[in-house]
């Protein structure tokens, strides 16, 4: 008599209870991405500047009686924090092509998108884990350390007078490394389901992000300023939003609403676009 | 609808349903039932087999008609469907990046398992199927043949009540393709499991299941229990003659006969009830035609696909 059966048997355990997949199709993408060296490599880098201003709070809180003009360089700022966004953008743009470009792309290429679709996931759940594996590793690098600053600001200086003068920067820094994020985010996806090849949805994003900012400075320079097209550029409406956001005098002359309807428009078509494109099967008219 | 014994409840029907891809129409007001155990579902290529699975997972909305699974509607249950259903794809499909043992874990998890079951299954499930000793391989390594046992594997890892098998024996070598008919017999045999098998393979069908519905340009060709359908036919017999083959094909379906085969040299005869050797050879000999053959033979499932799709 055999030990132990191999053959098929019956399941009569418990069973979760559909809507939670989301969170499974995260997690996995998460782990996934965890395991490339590279990306752990590019990850620390990122925390660079966390640790470079760290120590510049340091120093301005506790070498405040040490009346230098270094000191106001190194003392926080909202200033300080809408830098501290501007800087990490070009690791926003490696997060987003690195870990972004083949979440659907490759699913596409090898048929999972019916593997995935045929157990109970909707559409809807698919996207939303592809997504949160998606924010999850644009806030690690926009959003967290952000905050980090504002509370090791509050320990290195010992009291909350900076936080107190500036209350709006919690949901400031909130607000706009979600704009941020769920605008790399959405494209990026959208961009993945439209092709079969993570590297060619990469150079695509790529192409994108940096085409429109050229795109946009040419025209600007070449008419002297006259044709400040912001709406074009992908980063260009960032910026403009983050300074509004941060309280700061926008940087270009375009009304603010033109790239808040910017960024709306270009999420609502990715948004349209995953709707057409993550099916369970491939329709051909 | 007719009215079933409660061990005979369909596992799946189709209501006047048809499914249109733009123009091209797939399934035209198809009405069908799968009772429980091994169905095949049968036709040949483009007869709208695949569109008739993905519409009752829910994949394809059907432009008229109603389609329910389990006892529940496709349009307004369909996750409660998919928790039940395993579905085994006709194309190779895997998630990238996995080996075998994650692969069919995750889809355990993704069909509602708890992550330790779901690890648990996925190890038995794969010896089950044949890749024990394969199953930390990542599956981009894998060859046709394994790749259609993870596909079986990740069907089977949440132990489902219904499993649609799209062409489960695509590419695999005479001897993968009999252990894979072996493991989908052992499914419907000895484990309960209800299964609609699509194949343009007659004898798959034959080997694995009691039930077939035939399709053909997107409709119901015929359908009932493999046994009775064969004994519906009339008596067949194998002949070959010397002598002009078209004259005599048309003297025997005079008589009511049906040939099919002709062109291999030894056709198949279906001759009606009541008529027999005797009258073949009465034809042979009035059309100046010489039986060389004459052997009696049993119907097998290819006549009657032969007789449904009118071949």
């Amino acid at each position: 008599m055999p030990i132990h059966d191999p053959s098929y048997r019956r399941y009569t355990g418990s069973r979760n209870e559909p809507g939670s997949s989301w969170l499974i199709i995260a997690e996995t993408e998460i782990r996934g991405v965890l395991r490339k060296k590279l990306f752990l490599f590019v990850l620390l880098a990122s925390w660079g500047q966390f640790f470079v201003r760290a120590v510049m709070f340091y120093l301005s809180s506790n070498f405040s009686s040490l009346d230098t003009p270094a000191l106001g360089i190194l003392s926080p700022s909202v200033q300080t924090f809408r830098q501290f966004f501007e800087l990490q953008e070009v690791f926003v743009l490696f997060v987003t092509v690195y870990v972004g470009s083949g979440m659907i792309a490759n699913d596409r290429r090898s048929n999972a998108l019916q593997i995935y679709l045929s157990k109970p996931v909707t559409r809807a759940e698919y996207v939303a884990g592809k997504l949160g594996a998606l924010l999850f590793f644009l806030l690690l690098v926009t959003l967290v350390p952000a905050l980090g600053l504002l509370v090791l600001q509050v320990m290195f200086s010992g009291s909350l007078t900076f936080i107190g003068e500036n209350l709006f920067l919690v949901p400031a820094i909130t607000l706009y490394a979600f704009v941020e994020a769920l605008l790399s985010a959405f494209a990026m996806l959208a961009l993945s389901s439209l092709s079969t090849s993570a590297r060619y949805t990469a150079m695509i994003y790529a192409g994108m992000v940096l085409f429109s900012g050229v795109l946009f400075e040419v025209l600007r320079d070449v008419s002297n300023g006259a044709l400040e097209l912001v709406w074009l550029s992908f980063r260009a409406n960032l910026d403009q939003l983050a300074d509004v956001i941060f309280l700061l005098p926008p940087r270009y002359e375009s009304p603010w609403m033109v790239s808040v309807l910017a960024v709306g428009t270009l999420i609502g078509v990715s948004v349209a676009v995953l709707k057409w494109r993550v099916r369970g099967v491939e329709v051909v008219t | 609808m007719p009215e079933f014994e409660p061990d005979q409840q369909p596992v799946a029907t189709l209501d006047q349903v048809s499914i249109r891809y733009g123009a091209q129409e797939a399934l035209r007001s198809v009405t069908a039932t799968f009772l429980p155990g091994a169905v095949g579902l049968l036709g040949p290529n483009g007869a709208g087999k695949s569109s008739l699975l993905k519409g009752l997972l829910g994949f394809v909305k059907p432009a008229s008609g109603r389609l329910r699974v389990l006892g529940l509607d496709v349009h307004s249950s369909p996750l409660k469907i998919r928790a039940r259903l395993g579905y085994m794809p006709e194309s190779d499909g895997h998630i990238p990046g996995m080996n075998a043992v994650s692969f069919v874990a995750y889809c355990g998890q993704l069909s509602g398992l708890p992550r330790a079951d779901a690890t648990q299954r996925a190890h038995e499930v794969l010896y089950y199927v044949g890749l024990g000793e394969a199953r930390y391989r990542n599956i981009e390594t894998y060859s046709t043949g394994m790749k259609q046992r993870i596909k079986l594997a990740q069907a089977l890892v949440h132990d489902p009540d219904l499993l649609f098998l799209d062409e489960p024996t695509n590419g695999m070598d005479p001897k993968g393709r009999e252990e894979m008919l072996d493991l989908v017999t052992d499914l419907a045999t000895r484990k309960g499991v209800n299964l609609i098998l699509s194949s343009h393979l007659l004898p798959d069908v034959e080997e694995t299941c009691e039930r077939v519905i035939v399709l053909h340009q997107g409709t119901v060709a015929t359908e009932g229990a493999i046994a009775e359908l064969k004994q519906r036919r009339s008596q067949v017999f194998e002949i070959r003659i010397k002598g002009d083959l078209e004259t005599f094909i048309r003297a025997l379906e005079a008589i009511g006969a049906e040939c099919h085969g002709a062109e291999n040299g030894t056709m198949r005869v279906f001759v009606p009830g009541g008529l027999g050797p005797r009258d073949l050879f009465g034809v042979a000999t009035r059309h100046q035609v010489q039986v060389r053959h004459l052997r009696p033979s049993v119907p097998t499932l290819e006549d009657v696909f032969a007789e449904a799709i009118g071949e």
